[in-house]
């Protein structure tokens, strides 16, 4: 083990960028899962679904990845609410939600996997763009672009969805119907109509997740595997469905894996976000910015 | 049917099972019988659990592994014969499951779902990392050939795990008709409720985590020694995390029937795909039977068959008037 102050600092700013971009593919759970209450663990499938249409439309036309998933983000949202109305008709309904609907989404992960597996084989696949090889330098920091552009526009990203949540009409009807669905049914308001919103958005929030994380790194099909106790792991420890919440808690823990692979090898480095959430699991359910 | 007399007819049905299998002269049968013993008893185990309380487990094959690699870890320090390697499985499963219930049963359902998932990367991390038990690299185990009396290793091995598939079924069928079963049932129906009556809902998840984590870590114990090589990616693989939840949702969860019968339909259906097909299109099968299950018919087979023995011409007007409940009345 290298111990230099050098090192310590790349390895906490490359935490923080790396942290900014699990923001990005957690926002999507904050809101099924923190606000909604839907256990959506096929969320990193989704996400890896968004990884290879950007691929795709990358491959054929050479377009950017990041412009290619705010295109389809429409066609992700269409899925998540289609998906939703499915997961409404067969569980919500019939208050199963718990045990058939969890078995649901893991059916829709395993599915998503083996068709892209079937389909795309099980090779690596990644995306050209301008910002994929260059870095800046600070100083003695090194800013690769590809992980400092995903960074910041998902920083962005969750800025929108952070004002499109507290502003607009819909966002506080997403809030409202994770407290009292009843309560908004008096108001006028289908709280079915609003969740499959809310869903939507959730999905369309993995079209954009989908392509930075092939921007970061190169993907396969079962990739999303390892993003399912981390992303949970932030949505946790950041405190069910709070963005600002969820935005620290990826930085912590992008800071934490990083520290631990840059001085105890990348191996180690999958069991971080885990032990972290069975730790908060234990110790403090409510997260860090628990309502 | 008290128990004695059930344990009685399941054994002699094994013995039938494994006479009739010799009688076939195919080694070939006992691979591919092993294969799917090994999914009646992971079904079995998971239902305990997930069937009986309702909580959803999706580490079935971190505990499966812990069985097998704790089987590893014997054998590279003395090889032990099989039966003494399940006691050791399935306790350090046991021990596992206790804890990790411990941990997060206090919880609502859902995290003790995601948890169990992170279990499974956590403990494949340690795994990889652990040198002692071969890495990343995986084990390899050298098996003798013949065993006396039984004759060729494999048949050992199937017998074994035809047992431990009476043992778990019968535990699973006890539990179902004892006061545990009944105490499970209340928390599957209403958790809440279960608590006000006085229920020890925490001690009884405990009970059925620790059950269920034994009988996962003896199914996986035997596992080296039929696969020869253990690898870690394989060992954790999810296929054994999504079987173990579809061919009891796929058979029916309130009872011991559905398991064995989603195991049995549904593991021979893979082993004739994996010859016939591919091993990835059989995966690809398993998914799409547990969504079409779990949307189409809630209660598995076992519930269709039930409704079809029992339907009355005025049945089904009773059902449609619960399902058209719209949730979000005043409660």
């Amino acid at each position: 083990m290298i111990f230099s102050f050098d090192l310590l600092i790349n390895a906490v700013v490359s935490g923080v960028l790396i942290g900014g971009f699990y923001a990005a593919v957690t926002c999507g759970v904050s809101l099924s899962f923190g606000i909604l209450d839907i256990v959506n663990i096929a969320h990193p499938a989704f996400i890896i679904l968004g990884s290879y249409v950007a691929y795709i439309v990358n491959a054929t036309f050479g377009l950017d990845p990041i412009l290619t998933a705010i295109i389809m983000t429409p066609a992700f949202f269409v899925l998540g609410a289609g998906i939703y109305q499915v997961y409404y008709v067969s569980f919500e309904k019939r208050g199963q939600e718990s045990l058939r609907g969890l078995a649901f989404f893991f059916g829709l992960l395993f599915i998503t996997e083996v068709s892209l597996v079937l389909y795309f084989g099980v090779d690596y696949r990644y995306v050209d763009a301008v910002y994929i090889g260059p870095s800046v330098h600070l100083g003695q920091l090194d800013l690769p672009l590809r992980i400092l552009v995903p960074c910041l526009v998902s920083l962005l990203l969750i800025a929108v969805l952070q004002l499109i949540l507290t502003r607009t009409f819909i966002g506080r009807a997403i809030m409202a119907v994770a407290q009292d669905s009843f309560a908004l049914r008096l108001m006028a308001v289908d709280p079915v109509r609003i969740k499959r919103i809310a869903f939507g958005i959730s999905i369309a929030t993995a079209s954009l997740a989908g392509a930075f994380l092939i921007i970061i790194q190169p993907v396969e099909p079962s990739v999303g595997r390892e993003y399912i106790g981390r992303v949970f792991a932030i949505c946790v420890l950041g405190g069910m469905g709070s963005l600002p919440g969820t935005v620290i808690a990826a930085m912590l823990i992008g800071i934490v894996e990083s520290l631990t692979s840059t001085f105890y090898g990348p191996s180690w480095a999958p069991a971080v976000s885990f032990g972290f959430l069975l730790l908060t699991l234990a110790v403090r359910p409510a997260g860090i910015m628990g309502r | 049917m008290r128990t004695p007399t059930f344990l009685l007819v399941c054994l002699v049905v094994a013995a039938a099972v494994f006479a009739s299998a010799v009688a076939f002269g195919n080694d070939y049968v006992f691979f591919a019988g092993y294969v799917v013993l090994q999914y009646v008893v992971l079904s079995t185990a998971w239902n305990i659990l997930g069937g009986y309380c309702g909580y959803v487990n999706f580490g079935s094959a971190a505990f499966f592994a812990l069985g097998a690699y704790s089987s590893v870890a014997i054998y590279k320090f003395h090889p032990l014969p099989i039966p003494v390697l399940l006691v050791f499985g399935g306790a350090v499963s046991g021990l596992v499951g206790f804890g990790m219930g411990y941990l997060t049963l206090r919880l609502r359902g859902a995290f003790f779902a995601i948890a169990t998932l992170a279990l499974a990367v956590v403990l494949q991390t340690l795994v990889v990392n652990w040198d002692y038990v071969g890495g990343s690299r995986g084990a390899y185990i050298v098996r003798p050939e013949v065993i006396e009396p039984i004759g060729n290793y494999i048949r050992y091995l199937f017998l074994i795990m035809i047992l431990l598939a009476v043992a778990a079924i019968t535990v699973a069928r006890l539990i179902e008709h004892s006061r545990l079963g009944y105490g499970f049932a209340t928390i599957r129906d209403d958790e809440l409720a279960a608590e006000a009556c006085g229920v020890p809902t925490l001690r009884l998840k405990l009970v059925a985590t620790t059950i269920s984590g034994a009988l996962m870590g003896m199914a996986g114990a035997p596992f080296p020694y039929y696969i020869g090589y253990l690898q870690p990616s394989s060992t954790f693989g999810l296929d054994y995390a999504v079987n173990s939840i579809a061919m009891p949702l796929i058979g029916g969860t309130t009872s011991w029937v559905g398991p064995l019968v989603g195991a049995l339909l549904l593991g021979s259906l893979q082993q004739i795909a994996t010859v016939t097909i591919s091993s990835a299109v059989n995966l690809l099968i398993v998914g799409c039977l547990l969504v079409g299950f779990v949307i189409v018919a809630p209660n598995g087979i076992v519930g269709l068959v039930h409704t079809y023995l029992q339907r009355k011409p005025d049945d089904f007007v009773g059902r449609r008037k619960v399902d058209a409940d719209q949730p979000g009345t005043v409660p």
